[in-house]
């Protein structure tokens, strides 16, 4: 659904992104993250056909983006990083415009706007000026007039910015609703916790260049090495335990124990296996301390620059 | 309505509408279309009261039409804000790029968000100039003829356009609202400059003129609009802002026009130079045209302007010509030439403000005297080919030929200005332009300019005393 081969935009000397590759099947959320002025918008606004590459292609919905912008245009969805309202239209008048502008018949636009404000408790606000929001209203409502045209590719800049937490969970939710619809997304964020339960795949940007990109798992084991799993007792330990040779002890606590694994899903039952024939009575097993942020800062401070993970 | 449109309607629409919800636009606008006529109409009454106490009833009745168009251009200056605000100020506001994500085509947006600005104002234009009218209906002030109306009407609309135009184009360019603002003066003094000579016509009662300058305002209104298009881009939009002038930026961007990729002298001379020279052949073929038809123009104007020049003794004043122009002497050369230069100055800034169309006032203005004096001598007893061999011809072989380059790179950097270049942002065509000026200056017009100079000094003078002593 969205595949980008050597993107890459220069303004004058200065390279924002450099030979970025995506590919974002269809049904998967794919997280952009880096920090401030690594290249996240430009990629999206080069993907939105905002920008024109300065080389490199990228097909979007399968339209191109140099040669096909208004139909690129046409199926994607926006949330931009400044969402600025029309302050004096209300926010039935306000997605009526974005729709007709997508070309959507009346009766559409009248009732996907109505289903979209309630999905995101906008409803009792609909007629309300859109200078009366609150920040966070703002942001939903940018966000359904990303979906109002119901397009098959959602790119989203920061979408839970300025939320609560409740709303986050409700614009989480919905994502992770649309995800299932089969459609692509792909989230820049700055939240790691948000990019952790909402992305399919990740891709660390730093400096316009993807320094790594892969599946969740794939960017920490790549990162902090095997997966930590840790086992609680019931009683304290009197001895060493010993949970096997296939996996390797980190840490030994008075009643918890810490191993990593390059194979949990064989070896954990085999370690839990091997504890309780040595008498010991296990209270939880589970993963530790490696946290996509962990993942994230040791990304951007280990890999040197210029280094392009894929 | 024709489907390509219908986008450019919705924008339209939702723009009007939220002016009309801004009581910042609403009140002054109500202000200058229901109550500003009738102040005027008051003003009209008492002067045409006081001029008609000391017998200058026409005095009065002139004004009566300059206040129509006073009446009609105060509105106009809500649309001027409106459209420095169009595309910066929602830059500045974060909603422009919700609407750059849209499947709008370029010209859709630019469109309607042109019209959006002209429209409601133009209308309260027309609205306060109806009540104006029907003022002085009701007050039994002698009514404009017909005609002077509808030219009023017309130049409001024509400068409602140009204005607008101008503010978008200075809207879509801009890098915040301040500098819009700012830059908004080169829009407003114009104007003002144009409506105060408009006014000396109306008061001339010279209406061919007013509908010359209509003309010439419709010609601006459609280039405007055309360098607003050719240069809108979505990227630039988003991209540009930084306020702050990048010299070395520019200078790197007209020294690489200007070498034309050149390693040394020599290749610029023979690559780079005619390269420059063969992308403005057609300016120089329309030029050439020009020059031609205002030779003709100028020798039809002998009869109008009649003058007796005595060749009696024609000889001896070419002698004493002859011996203030001494032959080897370096200085009328140098007058000449930079007399010469100057003239291609002033033909470039021209036509610069002009996006190229006023370069060629100088070869125009050259040439159309030239056929004028030519035909004027020959009226005079002095065979043409005669005249044109003792005064013109030497010299001119090389002037003309680098006159005309001069003003068909001139006339080039005002297409370029108005074409559409994906590549290049305004600034970068403009100063690519006036290198490429520069190199065919430098390069080949005056090298002409000065051979020529030096024949108009030296040789020339010769040739006319041994023609027509």
């Amino acid at each position: 659904m969205i595949v980008s081969e050597g993107l890459t935009k220069k303004f004058d000397e200065f390279m924002a992104v450099d030979d970025i590759h995506l590919d974002v099947p269809t049904g998967q959320v794919l997280t952009l993250l880096g920090p401030n002025g690594a290249g996240k918008t430009t990629t999206v606004r080069m993907l939105t056909s905002v920008l024109r590459p300065t080389s490199g292609t990228a097909r979007v919905a399968g339209y191109d983006v140099i040669r096909e912008p208004e139909r690129v245009r046409a199926s994607v969805g926006v949330l931009t990083e400044n969402h600025g309202l029309y302050r004096r239209m209300n926010a039935l008048e306000y997605l009526d415009f974005f729709g007709s502008l997508y070309g959507m018949p009346t009766a559409e636009r009248r009732k996907r706007s109505e289903l979209l404000l309630e999905q995101f408790g906008l409803t009792d606000a609909g007629s309300r000026r859109l200078g009366e929001y609150s920040k966070g209203m703002r942001q939903k409502l940018a966000l359904v007039r990303a979906m109002i045209h119901n397009p098959p590719v959602l790119l989203l800049d920061e979408p839970t910015s300025a939320m609560d937490p409740e709303s986050s969970r409700m614009v989480r939710d919905a994502i992770l609703s649309l995800r299932s619809d089969d459609r692509t997304i792909i989230v820049c964020t700055h939240n790691l916790a948000e990019a952790e339960v909402l992305a399919d795949q990740i891709a660390i940007i730093r400096r316009g260049r993807i320094i790594s990109y892969g599946g969740l798992a794939e960017i920490k084991r790549r990162f902090l090495g095997d997966p930590q799993f840790e086992i609680r007792f019931a009683a304290p330990l009197s001895g060493l335990p010993d949970p096997g040779d296939a996996v390797r002890v980190s840490a030994l606590g008075p009643d918890w124990l810490r191993y990593s694994t390059a194979d949990p899903n064989r070896q954990n039952p085999v370690v839990l296996r091997r504890l309780m024939e040595q008498g010991l009575a296990v209270v939880s097993l589970q993963e530790s301390g490696q946290s996509l942020e962990s993942a994230y800062l040791e990304a951007v401070n280990q890999v040197p620059e210029g280094v392009n993970h894929a | 309505m024709p489907e390509g449109l219908h986008p450019v309607w919705i924008i339209v629409r939702r723009e009007v509408r939220d002016q009309f919800r801004d009581w910042r636009i609403i009140f002054p606008i109500i202000g200058l279309t229901l109550l500003f006529p009738f102040l005027m109409n008051f003003t009209a009454q008492q002067i045409l009261g006081f001029a008609r106490g000391y017998g200058a009833d026409i005095v009065g009745e002139r004004l009566v039409p300059f206040l129509m168009m006073i009446v009609g251009f105060f509105p106009l200056s809500a649309s001027l804000v409106i459209a420095l605000d169009t595309f910066v100020g929602e830059k500045e506001r974060g909603s422009i790029e919700p609407l750059l994500n849209t499947p709008l085509k370029d010209w859709q947006l630019y469109t309607g968000k042109l019209l959006a600005a002209i429209v409601p104002s133009l209308t309260a234009s027309f609205l306060g100039m109806a009540v104006y009218l029907g003022g002085l209906g009701l007050q039994r002030v002698p009514l404009p003829e017909l005609e002077l109306t509808l030219l009023i009407l017309v130049l409001t609309m024509v400068q409602a356009v140009v204005m607008v135009s101008g503010a978008v184009v200075v809207s879509s360019q801009a890098t915040s609202v301040r500098a819009a603002n700012l830059l908004s003066s080169f829009i407003i003094i114009p104007i003002a400059l144009l409506i105060q000579g408009e006014s000396v016509l109306m008061f001339w009662g010279t209406y061919t003129t007013l509908w010359w300058a209509v003309f010439g305002l419709l010609v601006l209104a459609v280039l405007l609009v055309r360098v607003g298009l050719a240069h809108f881009r979505r990227e630039e939009l988003l991209g540009r802002e930084i306020d702050v002038l990048n010299f070395r930026w520019g200078w790197r961007i007209f020294w690489r026009q200007f070498t034309g990729g050149a390693a040394n002298l020599r290749e610029w001379y023979f690559k780079a130079v005619p390269s420059a020279v063969a992308r403005i052949k057609p300016a120089v073929i329309l030029t050439s045209l020009f020059a031609l038809v205002s030779i003709g123009l100028g020798a039809t104007q002998f009869q109008r302007f009649q003058l007796d020049i005595p060749t009696a003794d024609l000889g001896g004043s070419l002698g004493q010509v002859v011996q203030l122009l001494p032959t080897l002497s370096a200085r009328p050369i140098l007058l000449i030439w930079l007399q010469n230069l100057r003239v291609q100055a002033i033909g470039l800034i021209l036509g610069v403000f002009s996006f190229g169309i006023l370069g060629f006032v100088p070869i125009l203005a050259g040439m159309g005297i030239s056929g004028y004096l030519v035909a004027l001598l020959a009226n005079n007893g002095i065979p043409a080919l005669t005249a044109i061999t003792a005064f013109l011809l030497p010299h001119s072989i090389f002037e003309i030929p680098g006159l005309i380059l001069a003003s068909a790179a001139v006339f080039q950097f005002g297409v370029l200005i108005a074409t559409n270049d994906t590549d290049k942002t305004i600034g970068e065509v403009a100063i690519s332009a006036l290198a490429d000026w520069a190199k065919i200056m430098l390069g080949l017009v005056m090298p002409l300019l000065l051979i020529g100079a030096a024949i108009e000094a030296w040789v020339t003078p010769q040739i006319a005393l041994l023609l027509l002593s």
